[in-house]
């Protein structure tokens, strides 16, 4: 038996210790804990709500306007006006969200990914004339290769030709995640952390000439989707193929649904949405969603507050030196099990309700491959799923943008009740997003977030069923456990935002004791 | 090998959400590339060593960098985040079994650094992980460090996030003219070529402030004043710079300035949308500040 323990797990948003137990070269045991504490939930109480769209952003500086958007999604459902949301407003709204979707499945294949596959050093020996590996080169040259060394050693399988063609599009995807936010700008007002998204609609208004910016970049990213990101995709799948067959996991998908294509069916269950929302079961049946099956389980976390409860009666109270707690990650279940959210959970979800245009690309990706369904339950077919998506959000886009219409309006009024509750599901890039606010007397009374990477990273519950994640880690095999490339490609295949996801606290501002896995 | 002189730069990522990383990477000139690839001046290049979003390496390769391998000549400490600085609310990592605290691994590396840069609010003065009630003691570097009794340059970049070209510029500077000096930055540490000025001061909707046109719901035309709009209390040129190359920016987009470059963000704003009284404009508009 030999323990392996990777802290800090790098190339993800935020702090994740992963540690796995190896026999005779097979994990038999991974578990997943987080490293920061902030406490949003609780720093947000008492504070106004139109506050929560501004701060829960702040939870996270990858995805922060899937945020901003389950928020007013909660904000909206609260104040009664979920259903009077003006064209303009939802199209805006689908926009910035689907600038957030590329910016963050970009940067995370190229800069966050890529480099568990790709060997930069490669560029070394270029002879051609493409400006960005000349730079890379010369930066090789000077011997100083920090961030891209030290780093593990071995398996690295393109030839030295696919290595430079991919570092010049990590150069290149640079930029195309740069235009995304520019993109954002236009309409959210800055990023990270934009302005406009805000309940009723949106505060910035279409006008012709911002349309035409945003169309421009556009334009240039989907070049980039189509023609560079989708190709390596491809590449990957071919030079790594025993990585469609490694890192499944649980099987069982959960889609809240996101970018709506209706305004005013405004119910979770039966709104149209891009993409579609659901449950799909590890036996293939498909499910409606049903928002009441959602609990959070704290067998395993630092909590002594009461486990299963549904997230608007959550309650936080931590204990850090609980006997069996490894994790500050609560355990949320869907129908009492561990469910995997995310790109693939979402590509899975809609392929198994046949929806357009995500199912005939998901045939002609697996066609070109020649793999059949299957092997989209893997670390290979997270990635997959990730650029698809991108595509169909990007191409969504310019439609939304070409149906705005300048003039109208964008945003309906509303005041704040002194009473309410609402709740707000969406997706964010990593996965289903749901915040559920409660206002007392003008302020925020109990605010809670539960967070796609508290769905996959979550440790285990009373039946010892363990979250998605640890149980697509065990049962692989580990070739060389000086170098755990297949563990650090799993994990990252599920794109993990820790920010995100260790955002409870203390409640009672008591002092936390030091905590360690022994 | 060469005669670019290398500047080696730790990154540490604390209490904090990536956003200012994020940020950082939109910088259009010069470019990201320009930055960690290329020579960011003639002859000279900032060697990033350690980012726990960019780096290959993770676990103990990746801790190496910061625990055994620091270079001699010194080295820039960049922080983003807040210091948790209750016991147990943040890590860097784990080596040989040790946990290593985000508090301590500050004060470890800033005792050798040749300067440190606080990048964004949360790391130059708490942020948000610092509002009410503060649940995990976050604090600001510069704080945490006077505690400790480290004498080490600190140089503020906050925001929420920061503009990249305030972090990229401030680098450059230091490349350039060395450390900015007491003339060059505000009593909170800050730039003052990039926050020397009221957000108020340089508005372009400055003119309905003075003419007494005020939105009443975030999106209309109008000085934003009535809707809780900081500018008359921040000091930062977004209304001239613009973000994400020029594009648009907070009040530009019809919503007000949150104030997120001040140490009053977030609490000493709170509410976010509510006019700032009249007393605090009137302290803000000659100039003095709180």
């Amino acid at each position: 038996m030999q323990k392996i323990v990777i802290d800090p797990l790098t190339r993800i948003e935020g702090h994740l210790k992963v540690e796995v137990t190896v026999d005779g070269g097979e994990v038999k045991e991974a578990r997943c804990s987080g490293t920061l504490f902030r406490g949003w939930e609780i720093i947000l109480k008492g504070r106004h709500p139109l506050d929560a769209q501004r701060i829960t952003q702040r939870v996270c500086g990858v995805c922060p306007t899937a945020h901003a958007m389950a928020s007013t999604l909660a904000l909206d459902d609260a104040f009664g006006i979920a259903d009077q949301i003006p064209t303009n407003g939802r199209l805006l709204r689908n926009l910035i969200l689907g600038c957030n979707f590329i910016q963050s499945h970009v940067l995370h294949f190229y800069h966050l990914a890529a480099l568990d596959f790709v060997d930069v050093t490669a560029v070394a020996d270029y002879e051609g004339e493409n400006d960005d590996l000349q730079a890379v080169k010369s930066f090789i040259a000077r011997g100083a290769l920090g961030p891209f060394v030290p780093r593990y050693e071995g398996d690295y399988r393109f030839s030295p030709e696919m290595n430079r063609k991919l570092t010049a599009h990590y150069v290149q995807a640079l930029r195309a995640r740069r235009l995304a936010h520019e993109m954002l700008c236009i309409f959210g007002g800055k990023m990270p952390h934009s302005a406009a998204i805000m309940p009723g609609g949106n505060s910035e208004v279409p006008t012709v000439d911002k349309i035409s910016s945003f169309l421009g970049r556009l334009n240039e990213v989907q070049r980039f989707i189509d023609n560079v990101y989708l190709p390596d995709i491809l590449e990957v799948a071919k030079a790594y193929p025993d990585h469609a067959g490694i890192g499944g996991g649980c099987n069982r998908y959960l889609a809240y649904g996101s970018f709506d294509l209706q305004g005013e069916n405004v119910d979770p269950v039966t709104r149209d949405r891009l993409l579609p929302q659901g449950l799909l079961t590890a036996e293939g049946e498909l499910e409606p969603l049903d928002a009441s099956q959602i609990t959070e389980s704290v067998a395993s976390s630092w909590f002594r507050s009461a486990s299963n409860l549904h997230p608007a009666e959550g309650e936080t109270e931590p204990d850090p030196q609980k006997d069996g707690g490894y994790s500050w990650l609560k355990s949320p279940r869907y129908d009492g099990k561990a469910t995997e959210v995310g790109p693939l959970a979402r590509t899975m979800v809609a392929y198994r309700r046949g929806a357009e245009p995500l199912k005939s690309i998901v045939d002609s990706v697996l066609g070109e491959l020649g793999a059949g369904p299957e092997a989209l339950s893997s670390a290979l077919g997270r990635h997959a799923a990730r650029a698809i998506e991108t595509k169909i959000a990007a191409d969504a886009m310019t439609d939304w943008l070409l149906a705005l219409k300048p003039g109208e309006p964008v945003c309906a009024d509303w005041t704040v009740p002194g009473e309410a509750e609402g709740m707000g599901l969406t997706a964010a890039p990593r996965g289903a997003l749901g915040h559920w606010v409660v206002i007392k007397d003008g302020v925020i009374g109990r605010y809670q977030l539960v967070v796609p990477t508290t769905w996959n990273a979550c440790p285990r519950d009373e039946d010892g069923q363990p979250g998605p994640m640890e149980q697509a880690l065990e049962g692989t095999t580990v070739r060389d456990t000086e170098n755990p490339f297949e563990v650090v490609r799993i994990v990252r295949s599920f794109d993990p935002c820790l920010a995100c996801a260790v955002h409870v606290v203390d409640g009672r501002g008591n002092g936390l004791r030091r905590f360690r896995i022994a | 090998m060469s005669d670019v002189q290398e500047y080696p730069a730790i990154w540490l990522q604390l209490a904090g959400c990536s956003g200012c990383s994020v940020s950082v990477l939109n910088t259009v000139a010069p470019s990201i590339r320009n930055v960690l690839v290329d020579e960011i001046l003639p002859g000279r290049h900032v060697n990033l060593r350690f980012h726990p979003t960019l780096m290959a390496g993770s676990g103990e390769p990746a801790l190496e960098v910061i625990l055994g391998g620091l270079p001699e000549q010194g080295y820039l400490l960049i922080c983003e985040g807040a210091v948790p600085t209750k016991a147990g609310f943040g890590g860097v990592g784990e080596s040989a079994g040790k946990h290593l605290s985000m508090h301590g691994q500050v004060l470890d590396l800033a005792k050798r650094a040749l300067a440190v840069l606080a990048v964004g609010t949360c790391a130059s003065f708490g942020g948000i992980p610092s509002g009410r009630p503060n649940p995990s003691g976050a604090k600001g570097v510069r704080d945490v460090l006077a505690e400790a009794g480290i004498d080490v340059p600190v140089v503020n970049i906050p925001g929420c996030p920061p503009h990249p070209d305030w972090f990229v510029g401030t680098v450059v500077s230091i490349l350039l003219n060395g450390l900015p000096g007491a003339e060059d930055v505000d009593e909170l540490g800050r730039p003052l070529c990039y926050y020397g000025k009221l957000i108020h001061e340089t508005c372009p909707r400055r003119a309905d402030f003075d003419a007494g046109k005020f939105a009443q719901h975030p999106g209309e035309p109008g000085c934003l004043y009535e809707l809780g709009c900081k500018g008359p209390m921040t000091y930062a040129d977004c209304p001239t710079r613009q973000w994400n190359d020029g594009q648009n920016w907070c009040v530009g987009a019809g919503n007000p300035c949150l104030g997120c470059v001040e140490p009053y963000f977030p609490d000493g704003f709170d509410p976010m949308y509510k006019k700032i009284s009249e007393d605090r404009l009137r302290r803000f508009a000659v100039g003095s500040k709180e």
